[in-house]
């Protein structure tokens, strides 16, 4: 298997629009993901009976194989960005809803106390000590939701946004490697590069959790997705085995 | 100041937290509650600010039914310190001490300005307000915890076992610490424990509760010592009472006599050695230093080159408690008095202090003889005796 150098350079406006393309599908997966998910963790944390309804249907969404979930959209939504996106924001819930509930539970009950014996309305302590607290571990989840969202979203090539995917197809049509080899280095650059940021970010939003050996919330996670083990199938499976 | 009407609070579960409570505390004085797990001291306390909610009775702060003000209103006019500590650990001491400020609306550099105050009042340096609290030890998040209490001025301060989770020794200095700032203040406090020793210590009265939260009694500390009024709060005051009580006697009153001390530079040749065998030595400056057994002078030297046994000065502050402690322990069966500058004044004998305390235990016995109460509420074990009390007597 040989690489053709000469291929980048003729491409290149193509890979970096397929790479703009990619975002645009993956990111706003992302942030919906994180919109269904915020409402909703909050009530299964606060409303216990709901919580086994809320986590159960989120992981039921997940275990829906992406091809399926597509062709399902397909006649509501059409051969349109909103299926692809659609489609990843699903999955993006398994992670988000878990983890923010966990990052919810994980909110010294002392300091939710305190806040409203302090007179805090609840909307505020919500707002401003439990999300804040609950913050890195939702950002774990944001991390894990946004790497899955990258790598699946080459699945969405069969509709015609798959953005590096597609130089999957075209790449396995004309039997020929390099677009796949670039497709896969590139979506994994991707991946490296969005979890930076995101790191960055959690960095900039939580000086109390710098030059600390013993984040806060950490030891006491039970079934949050963390980034170190990151890997999409291996997370799923170590969950279904616990 | 703060009112309990027939105040119960029962749990669907069936279990009775607090059972027919009446009590009236009166403004700027620290009261105490205490009693064993489970007993409904906490509830009571939480009752306050509704952050639990009575099943039946009535409870008034200021002259106000609690039940119609707005509970976030009511939170904010009341101090509340809980045991760990309860700060945010994602916001600054400063931001942290500037909560309720904030909440009442003053605005961002105020009650900056304010938290910085109070960062001062409690003993911490300025330094530690840039801070987030897992960098502060235990007992400085305690302290936080107080000054965030404080930092709107409520007149009335909740503390749910504060100084729980802390060692001894951090313990007693935060118990000085809020006696002094109580000196100040004058707030109305709460307070809720189970160690004995630290209600006596701060309290201006104590109510002791018995499981399935009734009230028994509530009474000054030195009367409830001397007269607790059932088996079940003598138990709870524990084999040592009589001893606890002279921890609430100073030594003020108590006379010292002359102590015929010897300087360190004396030599010992021209000490008698017919005279008493203990004798004390001091500084230059009259500071004690220990004491010199006169059957066993070495041959030669100075009284500071011998050896002695160690002392422990009192001072007029200190507790009779202390000063038998100190005439149990001490080989010449004396106390060295000094003044608040560590200069010695005088000796006062172990009988001295045998006498005085045992008046002691007959002036707290009379006192609460003496009391309001008829012999009819005296009564042991009622909670109704304990509230006629509560009701009609002002802390001293």
């Amino acid at each position: 298997m040989t690489i053709e150098w000469g291929w980048f350079p003729d491409h290149a406006g193509e890979l970096a629009r397929l790479t703009a393309d990619h975002l645009a599908t993956a990111v706003p997966a992302v942030l919906f993901g994180l919109l269904i998910a915020l409402p909703l963790a909050v009530l299964a944390h606060r409303v216990r009976p709901l919580r086994g309804f809320v986590l159960g249907a989120s992981n039921i969404l997940y275990t829906i194989p992406s091809l399926a979930f597509f062709v399902l959209l397909l006649p509501v939504t059409g051969l349109t960005r909103t299926t692809a996106i659609t489609g990843l924001t699903a999955y993006t819930l398994v992670v988000l809803v878990r983890n923010t509930v966990e990052g919810l539970d994980a909110v010294p009950a002392s300091a939710r106390e305190a806040s409203k014996a302090m007179g805090t309305s609840t909307l505020r302590t919500l707002l401003t000590v439990e999300l804040p607290l609950a913050l890195p571990v939702i950002m774990a989840g944001v991390r894990v939701a946004t790497v899955m969202s990258i790598s699946l979203v080459s699945v969405a090539s069969y509709i015609g946004y798959g953005g590096l995917g597609q130089l999957f197809t075209d790449g396995f049509q004309r039997n020929f490697p390099t677009p796949v080899i670039a497709g896969v280095a590139l979506t994994l650059l991707l991946a490296l590069v969005a979890d930076a940021v995101l790191v960055t970010v959690q960095w900039l939003c939580t000086p109390w959790l710098r030059g600390t050996s013993r984040p806060h919330g950490a030891s006491r996670l039970r079934g949050a997705f963390r980034p170190q083990r990151s890997s999409r199938p291996q997370s799923l499976e170590s969950r279904k085995r616990a | 100041m703060i009112k309990f009407d027939a105040v119960s609070k029962r749990y669907p579960n069936g279990t009775t937290a607090v059972d027919g409570l009446s009590l009236d505390l009166p403004e700027g004085g620290v009261t105490v509650l205490v009693g064993s797990s489970g007993c409904g001291k906490t509830t009571t306390l939480r009752m306050v600010n509704r952050m639990v909610e009575p099943t039946s009775g009535t409870i008034s702060v200021g002259g106000r039914d609690i039940l119609e003000t707005d509970a976030a209103e009511l939170r904010r006019g009341i101090g509340y310190v809980i045991q760990q500590s309860g700060l945010f650990p994602h916001r600054t001491i400063l931001d942290n001490i500037a909560t309720v400020p904030l909440l009442l609306g003053w605005g961002r550099r105020k009650a900056r300005a304010r938290a910085a105050e109070l960062l001062e009042l409690v003993g911490l340096p300025a330094d530690a307000g840039k801070r987030y609290p897992h960098q502060l030890s235990g007992g400085q998040q305690q302290r936080v915890g107080v000054a965030r209490a404080l930092a709107a001025d409520p007149p009335v301060l909740l503390m749910d076992e504060p100084f729980g989770a802390v060692d001894p020794v951090v313990r007693t200095q935060l118990q000085n610490e809020l006696l002094r700032l109580q000196e100040e203040l004058r707030k109305t406090v709460v307070f809720v424990t189970h160690d004995i020793d630290e209600a006596v210590r701060l309290g201006d009265r104590i109510a002791v509760f018995r499981t399935g939260g009734r009230l028994v009694q509530c009474a000054e500390p030195a009367e409830l010592l001397a007269r607790p009024a059932d088996d079940f709060v003598a138990g709870f005051l524990g084999a040592e009472r009589g001893l606890k009580l002279l921890s609430l006697t100073d030594l003020a009153d108590v006379p010292y006599a002359p102590g015929g001390e010897i300087r360190t530079d004396e030599p010992v040749g021209g000490i008698p050695r017919d005279g008493d065998r203990w004798r004390l030595v001091t500084s230059p400056r009259g500071e004690p230093l220990g004491w010199l057994d006169t059957d066993a002078l070495p041959a030669g030297g100075t009284a500071g080159e011998a050896p002695l046994e160690p002392v422990r000065p009192l001072r007029d502050t200190d507790s009779l408690l202390s000063a038998l402690n100190e005439a149990v322990s001490s080989p010449a069966a004396a106390v060295a008095r000094v003044t608040a500058d560590g200069v010695l004044t005088g000796l006062t004998s172990r009988d001295a202090i045998h006498e005085r305390a045992g008046r002691s235990h007959a002036e707290a016995g009379r006192a609460a003889a003496a009391g309001p109460r008829t012999p009819e509420d005296a009564a042991p074990g009622t909670a109704e005796a304990a509230t006629a009390e509560a009701a009609t007597e002002r802390p001293a």
